[in-house]
């Protein structure tokens, strides 16, 4: 009896494993057989521009607010820690630092995971529901060059775009809480901030690390869809599934590649 | 067609939003100054200790930024360190007896170079070596010193 229970959870362990091997499997393979498709798609720019107005430019005003904010709130934070140690000179690198390496990247990831990656899901999810799909490779369109490839090409080539401009106007709400709210002087908190932010270890890593967040998450979301079972259900849980697993992700990522960027700091 | 054009020039503003503020990025918040700007001239000089100076660190006359150091080595055959500072066109009049000293900005601070004119006609020019140096402090050695100097006072 005791034997039965426990191969019954070992095969449910197993059949669980092997289920999440297979999808990882299939996610890769998936993307495979989309980069080929990409280098088509300078013979027909129009349609990463329209993917590229879906995905960059209406996630725009959620990424500018958000990052106008952030930076407000963190130069206020900071700020009433580090008057204490008579420091509010190094508010301008701190929120800068905080921006480009880190929050500006990341959380314009996430931003997008939830602005984009869903709304991609739920367009190729639909699209394979609808049997719009099968019926592109019918007339011998490959649905996977013609819908797509654009899509990833867009979400990798806004989300950079994107994260710069957090961090730009994150540094810029920092200074003006700093300069308007709280007193600090303005020269300090530019001067300073060319003194400790790096060209390339800061500014090129933060760009390294939103180019692979934009592959990571515009992947998910295609295959999200593509996966996705062709029912109303299906598309909700790819929706689901691909703001999860993105997030969960960019996270994880995050970590490796700021040990690997900025670990051996010393 | 009327579309696709309020389309692409919305995408051409995104991009360029987008270009902008890498831009700014670049020029306004990182240091791209000290990698663009090649010129000025170079000066070394050699320490028996530098203590934690790095590279890029400020080289400092009166309290005012002159310079960076470029470049930090190892000497094998003096055992001493070699640092090399390169220090704008503008300050270009330092007399060839300037001392170098390795300080430390306020108590917790990061390292820079203090260089101290002396009275000589000539100036340094480029490759010149600054001979007066003084080493950085080193905290456990100067307490070491400290203690070495009171137990030898209180045994006379």
């Amino acid at each position: 009896m005791n034997q039965r229970i426990t191969t019954t959870v070992l095969q449910r362990l197993g059949h669980w494993a092997l289920g999440r091997l297979q999808r990882l499997g299939r996610g890769n393979l998936f993307l495979l057989h989309v980069v080929p498709g990409l280098p088509g798609l300078l013979a027909r720019p129009g349609l990463m521009v329209q993917q590229t107005f879906a995905i960059g430019v209406l996630s725009l005003p959620i990424v500018v607010v958000a990052g106008l904010f952030v930076g407000m709130v963190l130069a206020l934070q900071l700020y009433n820690t580090m008057v204490d140690f008579g420091a509010e000179q190094s508010l301008g690198p701190v929120v800068a630092l905080s921006l480009v390496r880190e929050l500006g990247p990341v959380v314009t990831a996430l931003l997008f995971a939830g602005r984009a990656g869903s709304a991609l899901a739920a367009e190729i999810g639909l699209m394979k529901a609808t049997e719009q799909l099968s019926s592109m490779e019918m007339m011998a369109v490959d649905p996977l060059r013609r819908v797509v490839a654009p899509r990833l090409a867009g979400g990798i080539l806004s989300l950079p775009l994107l994260s710069a401009i957090f961090s730009a106007v994150g540094i810029s709400g920092g200074f003006l809480v700093a300069t308007g709210l709280l007193g600090v002087d303005s020269n300090a908190y530019w001067s300073q901030m060319r003194a400790n932010v790096d060209l390339f270890d800061d500014v090129a890593n933060g760009v390294i690390k939103s180019v692979v967040f934009g592959v990571v998450v515009t992947w998910i979301a295609v295959f999200e869809g593509y996966d996705a079972a062709p029912t109303s259900e299906g598309v909700a849980r790819a929706t689901t599934r691909t703001v999860v697993n993105s997030s969960l992700a960019v996270l994880g990522l995050d970590f490796i590649l700021t040990a690997l960027m900025f670990g051996d700091n010393t | 067609m009327r579309q696709s054009r309020a389309l692409e020039i919305w995408v051409g503003a995104f991009v360029a939003a987008g270009l902008a503020a890498l831009l700014m990025l670049a020029m306004k918040v990182s240091n791209i100054t000290s990698y663009v700007q090649g010129g000025g001239y170079r000066v070394s000089a050699a320490f028996e200790n530098i203590g934690g100076l790095t590279v890029r660190a400020p080289v400092r006359i009166a309290g005012v930024r002159i310079g960076r150091v470029s470049d930090i080595r190892y000497d094998g055959e003096s055992f001493q360190a070699i640092v090399t500072m390169r220090i704008d066109d503008q300050y270009d009049y330092l007399p060839a007896d300037t001392s170098a000293s390795i300080l430390t900005d306020g108590l917790l601070g990061e390292n820079y170079i203090g260089l101290e004119p002396g009275g000589a006609e000539e100036s340094l020019k480029d490759g010149d070596r600054i001979e007066i140096t003084q080493s950085a402090m080193v905290l456990e050695k100067l307490i070491g010193q400290f203690l070495f100097g009171r137990s030898k006072g209180s045994g006379d």
